[in-house]
């Protein structure tokens, strides 16, 4: 089975957010980044297929230089071979033109099964897996827990809302978003980062893949939101903060 | 501006953030003079259609068809297409549901326009409607707007509109069915009956006080402590996702987008950061207090009362406070 898992780099969870002075981005200097989380649940998946069936898996990463690293991780994972699309500008792609463009990159490849994270934790559209399938004319199926290869066919669990689950039979080639958190994954051993060294990186220029630029959607700022509740912050050592709460809670929330 | 609403129901059960969705579209046509219709798809859905029209709205689309007893996301993209060709509406608005996340965006990619997902508010800036929409993980918002012809998409977040604020009609609504063609073939994947994993033992629902955690207690064998802190205040005890899928609660336990959604007199968030998927099942809380090592933290956002320390100082401290004199 040829898998290929898209994973996106994103800046690290306890990365500070500044916000650029055009205000329609972040500033990247000075941060960490690291592989989208909800896509490490993917990438999981994907190597535990290949592990069960056997076949590739190839990780696909979008955006500069730097977002090879996700391949990277990939690879030392597992991954068989990475395929980079360098865009400097990936970040103002809106959710169409983004797909558009992994998917034009996708299509020369042929993949069995294509997998992505539930969303991305930077701006978390959650689109990417149904627009690659409709624009790659596949079945697909979200928020998948489980996974079962059949002979043309997959069977997959599929989380619904509070507490309900579906199972869902299509034939593959198709496109699954993984739900994060089910299975645990895997660290990269040192072999694996050695062994990840010695494979294969092929890096295309977004240019070079003749999408339309035409947007659906603009981003015209990026700002820390007001907040919706003022916040009282309640200082002091454990003991004073844990008195003046209680007191508080008892007095004038009344709550207790 | 028109603006149609696609409702979302299962087993003729309404998903109540429809109602949110439908206010969200009476708003915004109020405010641009436009129409606003909505629109109930399913197999047998006169009754919900019916119930829809005494909500002050200018139409009630009923699309209808045996194919689409058991959701799927081809038998609704194919449906609402042809739905959306009749009632040529500018703006179709949804409920940021789990199945409008699984069908929405191939609907609108098949039209060759795009989604706002999850909004949580919009602005009309000089005739120009601006959706809302939270960016890395509600650390930052985002105004985003609509480029080139309609029809527009957008979801909207669960309680970012008020459901119980949608405006009853003086007159009752016409009903419009829409008559679809769809072939059993075009149907590309086969659900089966939906099912629940494990039986409700608790009804976090029903709590007066909850106590919740998240990654930040660290370990399985500090649940004991948070859960004894939950019982000095009269509560149950609840958790973010990470720790349910860690198994350290069970799955019961979890509030949030995929577990409870919860509103008690007394929310205390331990150590929960507060992405969106969690802050969704719990701002609706009367009193919220967090507690987290990090003065940033999103959680923040929704709080009445927060301390900024580590929740192994305060928890001890809080149990000892609580059970004073007792």
């Amino acid at each position: 089975m040829k898998i290929l898992v898209c994973v996106k780099q994103v800046p690290a969870k306890d990365a500070p957010l500044a916000i650029t002075q055009d205000g329609t981005w972040i500033r990247e200097t000075d941060i960490g980044f690291e592989m989208n989380e909800p896509d490490g649940f993917a990438l999981e998946e994907a190597l535990r297929l290949k592990e069960k069936h056997g076949g590739e898996v190839i990780a696909l990463s979008t955006g500069p230089e730097r977002s090879k690293q996700a391949i990277k991780e990939a690879l030392a994972k597992g991954a068989d071979r990475g395929i980079h699309v360098a865009d400097d500008k990936f970040f103002a792609l809106d959710p169409l033109l983004a797909a558009r463009s992994i998917a034009a990159a996708i299509e020369r490849e042929k993949p069995d099964l294509i997998l992505t994270g539930l969303q991305s934790d930077d701006q978390g559209s959650g689109q990417t897996g149904v627009l690659l399938a409709e624009l790659l004319g596949l079945p697909h199926a979200t928020l998948i827990m489980q996974i079962e290869v059949q002979e043309s066919r997959l069977r997959v669990k599929r989380e619904l809302e509070a507490g309900w689950f579906q199972w869902i039979e299509l034939a593959w080639p198709a496109v699954l978003t993984i739900q994060s958190g089910f299975n645990k994954v895997r660290y990269a051993t040192l072999k694996g980062i050695m062994a990840a060294k010695k494979k294969e990186i092929t890096t295309t220029a977004r240019e070079s893949l003749g999408i339309s630029p035409e947007p659906t959607q603009r981003v015209a700022r990026i700002y820390v939101p007001q907040k919706s509740k003022k916040t009282e912050f309640i200082t002091g050592m454990p003991a004073e903060a844990a008195t003046k709460l209680v007191e508080k809670l008892r007095h004038e929330a009344r709550v207790l | 501006m028109n603006i149609l609403v696609v409702t979302e129901q299962r087993s003729g059960a309404w998903n109540k953030t429809s109602f949110e969705a439908l206010s969200a579209g009476q708003q915004i046509a109020a405010e641009t003079n436009g129409k606003v219709a909505a629109l109930v798809i399913g197999k047998n859905v006169a009754a919900l259609a019916e119930e829809l029209t005494a909500a002050k709205l200018d139409e009630v689309w009923s699309v209808e068809h045996d194919l689409l007893d058991a959701y799927t996301p081809d038998g609704f993209t194919i449906t609402l297409k042809q739905a959306i060709a009749e009632a040529k509406p500018d703006l179709v608005l949804f409920p940021h549901t789990y199945q409008v996340r699984d069908f929405a965006p191939q609907l609108a990619a098949s039209l060759g326009k795009g989604m706002i997902g999850d909004c949580v508010g919009y602005r009309l800036e000089n005739g120009q409607l601006v959706f809302v929409r939270q960016m890395f993980q509600g650390r930052t918002a985002a105004d985003v707007s609509f480029a080139g012809a309609g029809p527009w998409f957008a979801s909207l977040q669960a309680g970012a509109f008020r459901g119980d604020q949608l405006a009853q009609g003086a007159a009752k609504a016409p009903v419009k069915s829409v008559a679809v063609k769809i072939d059993a073939a075009q149907i590309r994947t086969k659900p089966e009956a939906p099912f629940q994993e494990t039986k409700q033992a608790v009804d976090l629902t029903q709590a007066q006080v909850l106590v919740a955690v998240g990654r930040g207690i660290k370990s399985q064998e500090n649940i004991a402590l948070a859960e004894k802190l939950a019982k000095a205040l009269g509560g149950e005890l609840c958790a973010s996702r990470p720790i349910c899928d860690e198994g350290w609660l069970p799955m019961d336990r979890q509030v949030g987008s995929s577990g409870q959604t919860v509103a008690p007199k007394l929310y205390v968030a331990l150590a929960i950061s507060g992405a969106i998927q969690h802050v969704v099942g719990m701002k609706g809380s009367r009193t919220i207090v967090a507690i987290n090592k990090d003065a940033h933290a999103p959680i923040f956002e929704v709080t009445d009362y927060g301390i900024v320390g580590d929740i192994f100082e305060l928890m001890p401290a809080l149990i000892a406070e609580l059970t004073k004199g007792s």
